[in-house]
């Protein structure tokens, strides 16, 4: 391991086995061993990671809930031990799972300092001579002899924030905790973190907010079902991880749509079948900014109408049902026979965010033939902000003016 | 020595101390008397034992400073299955812990077999009472004591160290120690005099188990040389037998060792 490495993470792998009947006992051990019967599930939580933090780095872990995330952070802390592949750390490392470990309700705020303090290393003659900047950071001088029990969350979690933040490790790995505390104590918490930076500590942080992942990761690790997508940059992990949640989100959206959710009205001389929607020749559900984006609907008519004219309509809703825009065929020309129907928005430019569709097919006299509300969704991602509604795709110039 | 600075580095040092302040500040929390139940409890227990051994069944006829003898057994047994059984639990409960937090296992383990000995330490004194009471002449052979004491942690350490592993995987394992302690209780000479068995085989087999053998190596060393109290070198006239108990303390230990270690890695998702 060279120098500058502080933490290597090589082929990890962790399987775990879960067992199918909760309650371990020795006879129902023996019946298994008896009957050679594999009485568990294997449970791949992490296969082959590889990846390196420099000293120094602020480093992110992200991906979804029961990715693999925290699973990875308690093999780096050494609290698993990995089935496959090794964890090599140069430095003293503390892990903080969670806040306050080991805190107990029984004992004065008090004595849990201590007790926290020598979780993290400290004795008693050390812990004494930071308690009072401690309680000053906590903001807790009135409460320190009162049992934890009777402390609000929030005041828990802040003395629990003002005693960790004193380990004097190398190398901090952090597990969501900066969910919580509220505006005030968070920004506290930032100015903590920006002066761990400044002081070259290296830091893991695994999250999934990715705000403070733009806000202070050098370096991302995007893991998604146990595997390793890669590692990049906050912005790109961001939007990585954005189309990790859209897919998910996307298809259990149009599940809810196929039942009888959707609002359908009018006389069904003419209905509209299906919708799909295209990305090029793609079907496809999340778009990228820029990308073309083609709705297509399948038409059927009813057998007396069958050459009836007719005019297609559409309307694009955000997440907040206001209407983007309402495009239709009004002035285009559609075949009087024709069953399927398209629109194509060449490089899209609509910013982030999910979208509904609702479908409508007229007569010449704009009696309703078939529209159904807000029944197809998509979302649109980015790479870049887009601030807004839409992009404009307008151009900045600047000249120097003529003196006047 | 390196070892040894290394097990008890500062951070060890300073978690042990917390651990074991923690577990005696919780233990008597929210009871009247509050720490003075670590000495009325022995007080008590010997109240009934007396009543019933002493002066209801006389059991103890002939062994000089019967009481004292008799109270010397319930302290060094307590110990062992207070040790042995709060030693069991001690991984699983302090699961929060092991879970969240990368701190040597067998602290855990440490600091109740701390908390034990320090309970060991009160008896001791109401021992020592009891035997002014009782007018017991101190003998030059009570130096020994604090080795046969030794002799039984190291048992009782060897054999938390099991359990507690275990624990983790079967929860079995705590009823199961209870019957073995119960069984235990009445097959090592407590409550009745080895003297009382008349067979010298029987004796033998007896005091092969490491607690009667330590359990009557200390009566011999604090309370009385006469010959009722019988003692491992005695039955077996000073014999290379006399080092089975020993033999057995020390594997124990390792074996205890052993399976603590292999099975410490796993704790954390087994739990």
């Amino acid at each position: 391991m060279s120098n500058d490495i502080a933490v290597t993470v090589s082929h990890v792998s962790k399987t775990f086995k879960l067992p199918h009947d909760k309650a371990a006992s020795v006879k129902g051990n023996l019946i298994r061993t008896i009957q050679r019967k594999r009485g568990y599930e294997i449970q791949h939580a992490l296969e082959d990671i590889n990846f390196e933090v420099k000293k120094g780095e602020f480093y992110g872990i992200v991906g979804k809930n029961g990715g693999g995330k925290s699973t990875l952070l308690k093999v780096i802390s050494g609290i698993y031990a990995p089935t496959k592949g090794g964890v090599s750390v140069s430095g003293k490392l503390t892990p903080f799972i969670e806040l306050g470990v080991g805190f107990n309700p029984e004992l004065t705020g008090r004595e849990n300092v201590f007790l926290n303090g020598a979780l993290l290393g400290f004795n008693r003659k050390e812990m004494q001579a930071m308690y009072e900047d401690i309680v000053a950071f906590a903001e807790l001088g009135r409460f320190m002899d009162q049992k934890l029990k009777n402390y609000s969350s929030g005041m828990q979690v802040r003395l629990a924030f003002s005693i960790a933040i004193r380990a004097e490790s190398d190398i901090l790995v952090m597990d969501e905790v900066l969910a919580v505390g509220d505006a005030a104590f968070q920004k506290k918490c930032f100015d903590v973190f920006r002066e761990l930076k400044k002081q070259g500590r290296t830091i893991i942080l695994v999250t999934h907010d990715m705000a403070n992942v733009e806000r202070f990761c050098d370096r991302v690790l995007v893991i998604d079902k146990g595997k390793q997508l890669t590692v990049t940059t906050p912005a790109k992990a961001s939007s990585i991880y954005a189309r990790l949640n859209v897919s998910e989100e996307a298809i259990n959206k149009n599940d809810l749509l196929a039942d009888n959710t959707k609002i359908r009205e009018g006389n069904g001389v003419v209905i509209v079948e299906d919708v799909q929607l295209y990305s090029g020749q793609k079907s496809a559900k999340i778009f990228n900014t820029g990308e073309d984006l083609t709705v297509e609907l399948t038409l059927k008519r009813d057998e007396a109408h069958s050459n009836v004219p007719l005019v297609c309509g559409l309307s694009f809703h955000d997440s907040d049902d206001h209407i983007i825009a309402g495009p239709n065929s009004l002035l285009a020309s559609i075949k009087p026979d024709a069953t399927e129907v398209s629109f194509t928005m060449a490089n899209l430019t609509l910013a982030p965010g999910d979208y509904k569709i609702t479908t409508a097919v007229f007569g010449k006299d704009m009696e309703v033939f078939d529209l159904i509300e807000k029944w197809i969704n998509f979302s649109v991602i980015s790479d870049r902000q887009i601030p807004g509604f839409v992009d404009l795709r307008g151009e900045w110039s600047s000249r120097k003016g003529k003196d006047r | 020595m390196k070892l040894f600075n290394r097990v008890f580095s500062k951070q060890n040092r300073a978690l042990l101390a917390e651990l074991v302040r923690t577990d005696f500040k919780l233990r008597y929390q929210g009871s009247l008397l509050g720490y003075a139940w670590s000495l009325l409890r022995p007080l008590l227990m010997f109240a009934i034992l007396y009543v019933v051994f002493v002066i209801a069944f006389p059991l103890g006829k002939g062994v000089p400073h019967y009481p004292v003898y008799l109270f010397m057994g319930i302290v060094i047994w307590n110990f062992f299955t207070e040790m042995t059984q709060q030693s069991l639990g001690s991984i699983v409960g302090r699961g929060d812990l092991i879970r969240k937090i990368r701190i040597p296992r067998w602290i855990i383990v440490f600091s109740s077999s701390i908390a034990a000995l320090i309970n060991l330490g009160l008896n001791l004194v109401v021992l020592a009472i009891f035997m002014a009471l009782n007018h017991v002449d101190i003998m030059r052979s009570i130096l020994l004591l604090p080795l046969l004491l030794f002799e039984v942690y190291v048992f009782a350490l060897g054999i938390s160290l099991f359990l507690s592993a275990a624990f983790v995987k079967f929860r079995d394992v705590s009823y199961i120690w209870d019957v073995v302690v119960q069984a235990g209780f009445y097959l090592t000479p407590i409550l009745y005099p080895l003297s009382k068995i008349t067979s010298l085989t029987f004796q033998k087999i007896m005091l092969l188990n490491p607690m009667a053998q330590s359990l009557q190596d200390a009566r011999y060393a604090v309370v009385s040389h006469d010959s009722a109290v019988v003692t491992i070198s005695r039955v077996f006239d000073g014999g290379w037998y006399s080092l089975i108990p020993f033999t057995i303390v020390l594997v124990t230990l390792m074996g205890g060792l052993a399976y603590f270690k292999s099975q410490a890695n796993s704790f954390a998702e087994n739990i």
